[in-house]
């Protein structure tokens, strides 16, 4: 099995952006060396660049479907159907006075969203938008999500604790103890996809699912798994109906009251990338990432033409990149549908959800999937 | 096979997130307006002058969820190696799983019925 998987990897049809920019640099004359340097950064940048218009992109569609959702326009005026508000928003953030309260930790207090945001970037590595556009394929890949996701919560208990406000403090209580209890049911439904492909690299769990088009995708063979992932993401980025750490009847805003200008915005910006991190890994893992609703490879060959043709490989990384983001979309117009459809629980009916519901669930699921492997290896990645 | 290839590239993301809170804060605070008055710098509590601070003593019902979180996580931890190589392993590596979380399972039914993941 090894052999194949680096036969694999040797074989990947996928576009090599890398060796075109160095070959492009070491042609002006630059040392291979230098070229690879160069390169380092730049699929980085463009990552994050990506990250932070989808976040506009994501406040933006908020506003309107949530009018929508209430027979209301929403914005308008900024820019053609007010798609230039979120650029408008952040420039406010940007001018806005920042407060620090007298009786807060100063260094507690700056740290505190720096720590929200930092992990949630950082996550973008390991996020595949096709064969080779990625930022680096890491071996433990996924794990890696699952490692950044457990950081958020010291930054919020710093929030919380560090504004010396009653608000502040119950709301960074809330939103730890809700990421710890809905961190494990996550894991454990990741296990199950990583136990299908043998693999915890992110460019083999959408391999996996390759081939058979839509009907090969991973939300066929765990639809247990994709409903208990779906809930403990939402309940992990605080949204609706598990947005009780900044529930404002009860407790302004949460873990963010004392917060103003730019660090508000980066602990709003967190969120947002947050809620677009999820939606990518729910689309790599379960609804089969970068590939199409029928198999592109298949029809190629089908068609004759070769894997490694110039205009099949750009067609088919541009593909991917759209396939990957539109799916993502898909859930996030679904979270902010669920946002206006469903109340907001208690907190003792979310923990009990997620200790005495989730957790058990998906402990079965697990065993499930490893017993379903060995009966029908060729359809669980065996 | 466990290659520590790629790992620079998670050395430099991590250098290049981390510029974001940074920059994004100094940029700011260039633009920003900077005014002085201890009234704007109280700790607000809904308008009220604020009664006491918030670091005191308190009663913390997460902490229990908190200790049952680290069993769990741990377990879970354990298990990626054994999903990761799972169809090397076979038959008896699922029957020891079965035996490994049953053992959790228990502990918690345990916490369940000692009340520890009850919230009030």
């Amino acid at each position: 099995m090894p052999y194949q998987l680096t036969l694999l990897k040797t074989m990947n049809p996928g576009i090599d952006l890398q060796g075109s920019f160095v070959q492009v640099l070491t042609d002006l004359g630059l040392p291979v060396g230098v070229a690879k340097v160069v390169w380092i950064p730049l699929p980085m940048l463009v990552v994050l660049v990506g990250a932070t218009v989808a976040v506009l992109v994501t406040t933006w569609l908020e506003r309107k479907i949530s009018a929508a959702a209430q027979q209301r326009i929403g914005p308008e005026y900024a820019g053609p159907l007010g798609m230039l508000i979120p650029v408008a928003d952040g420039l406010k953030l940007l001018f806005k006075e920042d407060i620090i309260p007298m009786k807060a930790d100063r260094w507690l207090f700056t740290l505190g969203p720096a720590v929200v945001v930092i992990p949630v970037f950082l996550s973008f590595l390991i996020v595949p938008f096709g064969h080779n556009l990625q930022i680096t394929d890491l071996g433990i890949g996924i794990f890696l999500w699952i490692a950044l996701s457990s950081i958020a919560p010291i930054g919020l208990l710093m929030a919380g604790y560090s504004s010396n406000n009653k608000y502040s403090l119950l709301g960074g209580l809330r939103a730890a103890a809700q990421s710890i209890s809905y961190e494990i049911p996550l894991a454990l439904s990741v296990l199950a996809i990583v136990m299908m492909s043998n693999s915890l690299s992110t460019v083999d769990i959408v391999e996996q699912q390759a081939g058979f088009g839509i009907l090969g995708w991973n939300i066929w063979r765990q639809p247990i798994g994709f409903l208990i992932f779906w809930i403990a993401a939402l309940a992990e980025c605080e949204r609706l109906p598990f947005d009780l750490p900044e529930a404002e009847e009860e407790l302004v805003a949460g873990y963010q009251t004392e917060y103003a200008g730019m660090k508000f915005g980066l602990f709003y910006l967190g969120s947002y990338v947050n809620l677009v991190l999820s939606a990518l890994l729910f689309a790599v893992l379960y609804l089969g990432g970068w590939e199409f609703l029928v198999p592109v490879g298949a029809i190629a060959d089908w068609i004759g033409v070769s894997e490694t043709t110039a205009w099949l490989q750009v067609l088919t990384g541009a593909l991917g990149i759209v396939m990957t983001v539109f799916k993502a979309y898909l859930l996030i117009f679904l979270a902010i549908l669920l946002r206006w459809t469903l109340p907001r629980v208690r907190i003792d009916q979310l923990l009990d959800l997620g200790w005495k519901f989730l957790l058990p669930i998906s402990l079965v699921n697990l065993l499930l999937t490893a017993a379903l492997k060995l009966t029908f290896p060729v359809a669980f990645g065996g | 096979m466990f290659v520590l290839s790629g790992y620079e590239y998670l050395l430099g993301f991590l250098i290049i997130c981390g510029l974001v809170p940074v920059l994004a804060l100094s940029v700011s605070s260039l633009v920003r307006p900077h005014r002085k008055g201890a009234e704007r710098r109280t700790t607000y509590e809904s308008g009220m002058e604020p009664i006491g601070g918030a670091w005191i003593q308190f009663n913390i019902r997460y902490y229990m969820f908190a200790l049952v979180f680290v069993i769990f996580d741990v377990e879970t931890v354990f298990l990626y190696p054994w999903a990761v190589s799972f169809s090397q392993l076979g038959l008896l590596a699922f029957v020891e799983a079965l035996v490994f979380i049953a053992i959790l399972v228990i502990a918690l039914v345990y916490a369940w019925r000692k009340g520890a993941l009850e919230w009030s």
